[in-house]
């Protein structure tokens, strides 16, 4: 048994050590995982063909290193100067110009070339992430059983009710008391006021509840026009969620992307091949290819000849999130300037295979998270008009300032 | 000695019983309910239908389980580079009608303009704009639009097809003339455009016609300095202004950049008590007239005796004519002596369109050394060119059947040409007629021919508003309708295929050097070359003819007429926009018609009783005018300031069926009223005849509406003497309140009130309006209108009060009365008070609210809830200022723009920087009425901004100035404003007991002795 256990610690410390070495360049990688899918994903796979060439071996291709560096700060100018690759390149891509990328660093570039040469690592978790039917959470059914609960106990202390007053009666008798006649329970006017009273307050309650909830729509999930997997493209491939909603940090809506943003990628990627299996929430499985085919429908993209035939028309998308026209919401306030994650609202978005409405976008809800988050004050220099406030942090009469104390509750924020 | 009062109508002049009667309800009709006949019979029972049928149908909703309507998102296909859907785009253009320009920017949402702002990179307008260019952008969806060309009354089937008719149409005509008749044209391009047009066709020539003509200055100035043109008239340096007439600041030439002059030279600051000082010669209130610190007025026909006193008076070698009215004599020697004072800072001005005025003024002008100081030269104004004679000449060769083709553009003779009928039957013996305006107008339904021309929102193009200051044209939108661009019509039909877009850049990139110079210039929207004042060589030939024929002008002792503009209506090219409809007139704050002003002493004369039934009522008696064997009926309004010998009526009104239906009947049209000498347009008559008729006609006015439940002062002006002597005065009153509210601690703002005093920790929204820069254009209101969604409701409801203006303008008249209590109407002075919600920091409607559904926010906004209010209107009952309007079952009201506020906030947090309102001329933020305010009369900003305009305003420039309107209730409002200053002896403002001897020392007598 020790034998065994000192081999054990023999392999972990050697892992250990090995993984030590390794790890400079495995960071290098992984930072060359967040470059690539950043500046090159949209329009390189490593293996494939897309708007441009696959960029496995690119090294090689490049006879000189210090060519290939300035070409990916900015293309235009290699061509320019008529080094051969680039002209080639150029060529081969029917003159379509690379975009520049002047902020790259050389270690920025190494470490992009670095995950190339490594290729992307496969995760076991991948196959098995996301994919599942949203399911009910366990749990809900001790409601059930209070109300149960509540409805014995109420009948027993009726029942005792009940005996204690044929008890008294009884002992009345006994003592040569006369005794009105009983009047049954049921036509026992503090009962029927007590129950009365309880099936007002308890219908009134329900309907409240109902009728709050009157024009909210947690949960909805409609089927779309195609089945787009947020799993896929925001949890497997770790696409920023800005990369397509770019207008959540600039604008009031943040957008659904236009069908030549989802064509940046697809150009390329023509089948769903290599991901786990998709699912809807009944069960159905998910055609991935048969859906990106539905999108070229619409983006009027022949696969075949990769070329647009000029018939697309827009996806007519089912709106999800819906306000009523008296609230006004603006995404770039939370996005950009409250820093809030998308995830906040939106709940986890990247396991979501169909979107459904996560939060239920009602009034409390908002004021609640208004009055609880805090803003960003030090760092953003907007908030130093805030003397008092600023002062009150410094001496530490308060800690933090929430969205609530610069105004975030009034009405006029979200109401005009 | 006189005391004065500051009335807005007659019944609170006189409190009459009518008048308190009126104070008791803000909502004076009954609840529909409350009518006793049970619901069904009420008046309206309309909202008691709608509350049923809204709770049915959320039964049946309820019934039906809530299913949630499916609503979809539809993105872009491609979407376009530089549109982010629910962030707009702002684009510079220019405003252009009758040959008036405008640099604008327009602010484009989703493809779509939905907002029109001044242009601050004009050095010209600074950003201001009128209430005609606030409301232009409402013009671009007017339904009433033509939309598409029409040959012979018949849609034509392509552009083609109509160019193909066209160019035969005028090839049959077999070399007759071909006339361009349009409006003034400023575009540097067009006129090229219309060059090369009427060298295809020889013998052909361009007519500009202007309705609201300046022939007459054309012309002298044309006499007098040997240039068909009109100087750049520079307010601002001039220490004297004298305007005969001329209502620049309203209607006349460009009163856009006159107004910024006219306010830049009228700007008061603690410790520069000086400022400009404005006499007005005038037979009529005009808007103008109304700023002007000293006013006389006298007969139409009096108007050159006037000149030739004043120049006889500067010293000019002319007989002075006799004049009767001893109040204008003395008013002629003062203007001499301040003109002569002003030691060559002054400018004269004459709205006259007769030639021999204007040369009389020019011959002022030079004498007092204005020519080349305050009449500038160097560069001349474009938007007037317009010559009556030729337009006669035209309408003459028309009917001699001289003309082979007439196109018309932007101009509608056979409404507004004096002799409509004339040109009408000229028209008709024109073989070939094109029209190239908006709609079906008068002119357009009788032309063979109509194609459209874009509105200036859809168009390329450039204008030149003076020499060397150029704007450009850009298109927001494309065209909504089949409408084509005049100039590629005319390019087309002179065998040139290029779009007249295209032609406009080709040109400006070959003039301005490169594709990048065009992409800035169109991007500022205007290029400016501005060159040193200068004069031009001055010839006084002219002046001996001009001044004997004035003076042989006969002085009427009938009823004279004067043809008037309004500021919202102009020519009436704008007829059909209700915004501008709607808009009360800055003078009689009347509505949606045109009518006879006319003054008591002629009310009385004709019979009519200026009585408690003339003010509440709205009908008004009805009267006949009749001159030259034409004759017109319209109702009257009772003006103060009016000459007794004269009746007024505004042009723009009576519109044809076709306009659309907001201009369609409503008003007369006064055009056919206006005269012809033979070479200029004469827009007044004598021998009129007046007559009362027992009809009644009903005018929307809004001048009882809205009123303080006799509170005062609501408004403050002083005389400049007295201000200087006493700067104190305003700050006095305030010490004085702290004095008897405040005895603890001095402190008005927190002792003054029960309730707590509520410290606002980040920014705090704060408003001054400069009442000496308030000149009562309205351009605030309709801006606010455009920008709020503020509704229009039409004449009938604005009879019943239910005008929805969020900004309104107080106008107060301020009159002496004598001691044996008669009142001095025709000698009065007009102050302009904007009016909006206050913001209080201590509402009084925010406490009555049973579901707090108005409220403050720490910002120091007045929050209004929309969805939250269930219509009690308790608010607005509540209200001191009364600017709470009832639209739609809830109060809706001036929010500061909060929506802007919001955008402003977001733009500086999302750039990590502090907000800017305004120090070192840096603006996240500015509401929609300051931006289009062309004085700048409206600051708004963060009062806890030690640095912001605003803060120093109120706490270092303009102490003294600095008042809060019925401070006295400790409302504590949050718009501030600046006491009105007149540059006068006289005694204004309210008489005051305590000062009042030393009031009557400076001002021996009512009338005026100017300063200097």
């Amino acid at each position: 048994m020790m034998q065994h256990r000192s081999v054990v610690r023999n392999i972990l410390s050697l892992l250990i050590f090995g993984s030590l070495l390794m790890s400079p360049l495995a960071n290098k990688a992984q930072d060359g995982k967040q470059l690539f899918n950043q500046k090159c994903a949209s329009c390189h796979a490593i293996d494939k063909k897309l708007v441009g060439p696959a960029l496995k071996g690119v090294e090689d291709r490049w006879p000189e290193k210090a060519q290939l560096y300035a070409w990916i700060r900015n293309s235009a100018a290699v061509v320019k100067s008529g080094y051969p690759r680039a002209v080639e390149v150029y060529n081969e891509y029917n003159k379509v110009q690379m975009t520049a990328f002047p902020e790259l660093k050389d270690g920025d570039i190494d470490a992009i070339l670095a995950y190339i040469n490594a290729g992307p690592v496969k995760k076991d978790t991948d196959a098995t992430g996301g994919a599942q039917p949203a399911g009910t959470t366990e749990g809900s059914d001790s409601t059930m059983l209070f109300g149960l609960l509540t409805l014995i106990l109420g009948v027993i202390a009726l029942i005792l009710l009940q005996v204690n007053s044929n008890l008294r009666k009884m002992s009345d008798e006994r003592e040569g008391q006369s005794t009105a006649e009983p009047v049954p329970f049921w036509r026992n006017k503090a009962y029927i006021a007590l129950s009365a009273i309880i099936l007002f307050m308890a219908g009134g309650y329900i309907t409240f509840q109902n009728a709050q909830g009157l024009g909210r729509s947690k949960d909805y999930q409609p089927e779309q026009p195609i089945y787009y997997s947020h799993t896929v493209h925001a949890g497997i491939n770790q696409i920023n969620c800005l990369y397509c909603h770019g207008g959540a940090q600039d604008s009031k809506h943040a957008n659904i992307p236009s069908v030549n943003v989802c064509m940046n990628c697809h150009m390329g990627i023509a089948e769903y091949a290599k991901g786990p299996k998709l699912y809807r929430e009944d069960g159905k499985e998910v055609d991935g290819t048969a859906e990106i085919q539905k999108l070229y429908q619409y983006a009027g993209w022949d696969p075949e000849s990769k070329q647009y035939t000029g018939k697309g028309k827009p996806i007519e998308w089912i709106r999800i999130h819906n306000l009523p026209d008296h609230v006004y919401f603006n995404h770039s306030q939370h996005v950009s300037a409250g820093k809030v994650q998308c995830q906040t609202c939106h709940g986890e978005i990247q396991k979501m295979g169909e979107v459904y409405q996560h939060s239920d976008l009602s009034m409390g809800w908002c004021v609640n998270c208004h009055r609880e988050t805090k803003v960003q004050f030090a760092d953003n220099k907007y908030y130093s008009i805030y003397e008092k406030f600023h002062e009150d942090l410094k001496n530490k009469k308060i800690d933090s300032v929430t969205v609530e104390k610069i105004g975030g509750t009034e009405c006029q924020k979200c109401h005009y | 000695m006189e005391q004065k009062k500051y009335w807005q109508h007659f019944g609170e002049l006189k409190n009459s019983e009518a008048y308190q009667e009126s104070l008791k309800d803000e909502f004076s009709e009954d609840l529909t309910i409350a009518s006793g006949n049970g619901l069904m019979e009420a008046t309206t029972p309309r909202r008691d239908f709608l509350k049923y049928l809204g709770f049915s149908t959320a039964a049946a909703m309820a019934a039906a389980s809530c299913e949630m309507p499916v609503k979809k998102s539809i993105p872009y296909l491609n979407k376009p580079d530089n549109i982010i859907p629910g962030v707009p785009n702002y684009y510079a253009t220019t405003f252009v009608q009758d040959g008036n320009v405008v640099p604008v920017v327009a602010k484009v949402r989703d493809g779509r303009p939905i907002k029109i702002e001044g242009n601050d990179l004009s050095s010209l307008t600074g950003g201001g704009t009128s209430a005609q260019v606030q409301a232009s952008v409402l013009d671009l969806y007017d339904t009433a639009r033509l939309r598409f060309p029409l040959a012979d009354g018949k849609e034509a089937s392509s552009f083609e097809a109509f160019d193909k008719m066209v160019s035969g149409a005028i090839a049959a005509t077999a070399g007759k003339p071909v006339v361009l008749l349009t409006s003034t044209q400023t575009s540097p391009t067009t006129q090229l455009v219309i060059d090369g047009f009427l060298a295809k066709f020889p013998g052909s020539r361009h007519v500009q016609y202007d309705a609201l003509s300046a022939s007459g200055l054309l012309l002298a100035n044309q006499a007098s300095y040997g240039k068909y043109a009109i100087p750049s008239y520079l307010f601002d340096k001039a220490d004297v202004i004298v305007s005969l007439g001329a209502d620049f600041l309203g209607t006349w030439l460009n009163p856009v950049e006159y107004s910024r002059q006219y306010a830049a030279g009228r700007k008061v600051a603690a410790g520069q008590l000086k400022m400009s000082k404005h006499i007005q010669f005038e037979s009529i209130l005009s808007l103008t007239g109304a700023n002007a610190d000293e006013r006389f007025i006298h007969r139409p026909t009096e108007t050159g005796a006037v000149a030739i006193a004043l120049l006889a008076g500067l010293g000019g070698a002319i007989q002075a004519p006799a004049l009767k009215d001893e109040r204008l004599k003395k008013g002629i020697a003062a203007t001499v002596a301040a003109l002569k004072a002003a030691n060559g800072k002054a400018l004269v001005v004459s709205g006259s369109n007769n030639p021999d005025v204007q040369v009389i003024v020019n011959a002022i002008n030079e004498l007092v050394g204005a020519n080349g100081t305050t009449v500038d030269w160097s560069s001349t104004l474009q938007t007037r060119k317009g010559s009556d004679k030729a337009m006669a000449d035209l309408v003459q060769d028309m009917n001699d059947g001289k003309i082979g083709t007439l196109l018309i553009h932007g101009v509608n003779p056979a409404y507004d040409y004096f002799d409509a009928k004339k040109f009408e039957s000229g028209l008709k013996k024109v073989p070939v007629t094109v029209s190239f305006n908006d709609r079906e107008d008068e002119t357009t339904v009788l032309c063979k021919y109509a194609i459209p021309d874009h509105h200036f929102l859809e168009s390329w193009g450039d204008a030149e508003v003076k020499s060397g200051y150029i704007s450009f044209i850009q298109p927001t939108i494309a065209p909504l309708f089949k409408t084509r661009a005049f100039q590629t019509s005319l390019l087309k039909w002179s065998g040139n295929d290029t779009e007249y877009g295209e032609y406009v850049k080709a040109y400006w990139i070959k003039t301005l050097g490169s594709q990048d110079a065009w992409d800035k210039a169109l991007q500022d929207g205007v290029i400016e070359k501005p060159q040193a004042t200068s004069a031009s060589a001055y010839n006084g030939a002219a002046v001996a003819d001009a001044a004997s024929k004035l003076a042989s002008t006969k002085i009427g002792d009938k009823t004279e007429l004067v043809i008037y503009s309004k500021v919202s209506m102009g020519s009436g090219k704008s007829a059909n926009n209700p915004w501008l409809q709607e808009m009360p007139d800055p003078i009689t704050k009347a509505t949606w018609d045109n009518y006879a002003i006319i003054s008591f002493a002629m009310a009385k004369e004709l019979g009519i009783s200026v009585d408690d039934n003339y003010e509440v009522e709205t009908f008004k008696p009805v009267i006949k005018v009749k001159t030259a064997g034409r004759e017109l009926s319209l109702p009257i309004l009772v003006v103060p300031g009016m000459h007794p010998g004269v009746i007024a009526i505004a042009v723009g009104y009576g519109r044809s069926e076709k306009t659309g239906r907001a201009a369609a009947n409503i008003g007369q049209n006064v055009f056919p009223l206006v005269g012809f000498n033979g070479t200029t347009f004469d827009y007044h008559r004598t021998d009129v005849t007046v007559e009362k008729t027992s009809e009644t006609y009903d005018i929307a006015y809004t001048q009882t509406h809205n009123q303080y439940e006799g509170r005062k002062e609501v408004v403050r002006e002083y005389s400049l003497t007295e201000f200087s002597k006493k700067p104190g005065v305003l700050s006095d009153e305030r010490h004085k309140l702290a004095e008897d509210y405040a005895k603890n601690t001095g402190d008005y703002r927190v002792e003054g009130t029960l309730y707590p005093d509520f410290p606002y920790p980040g920014p705090k929204w704060g408003m001054s309006i400069d009442l000496n820069s308030c000149t009562g254009c309205g351009a605030c209101t309709i801006a606010c209108t455009a920008e709020n969604n503020v509704p229009v409701v039409g004449k009938s409801e604005v009879m019943r009060a239910h005008e929805m203006h969020w900004l309104r303008i107080d106008r107060y008249f301020a009159t002496y009365r004598d001691d044996s209590g008669g009142d001095d109407l025709d000698n009065l002075n007009v102050v302009f008070m904007p009016m909006l919600c206050q913001h209080c920091d201590n509402a009084p409607c925010e406490n009555v609210c049973p579901v707090n559904a108005t409220n403050h926010s720490s910002e120091g906004l007045n929050q209004m809830t929309y969805n939250r209010c269930i219509g009690t209107r308790y608010c607005a009952n509540n209200c001191p200022y009364k600017v709470r309007r009832f639209n739609r079952g809830v109060i809706e009201k001036c929010s500061f723009c909060v929506q802007r506020l919001q955008e402003g906030k977001l733009k500086a947090k999302k750039e990590n920087r502090p907000l800017e309102t305004g120090a070192d001329g840096k603006w996240d933020i500015k509401t929609a009425c300051q931006q289009a305010c062309p004085t700048n009369a409206i600051v708004f900003g963060n009062v806890n901004d030690k640095k912001s305009p605003i803060s120093k305003i109120r706490n270092e420039e303009q102490k003294d100035r600095l008042f809060y309107s019925l401070e006295q209730i400790h409302v504590l409002p949050n718009v501030s404003y600046l006491a009105k200053i007149r540059n006068t002896d006289r005694h204004v403002g309210v008489a005051d007991h305590a000062h009042h001897e030393a009031a009557a020392a400076a001002a021996p007598g009512e009338h005026a002795t100017p300063a200097h």
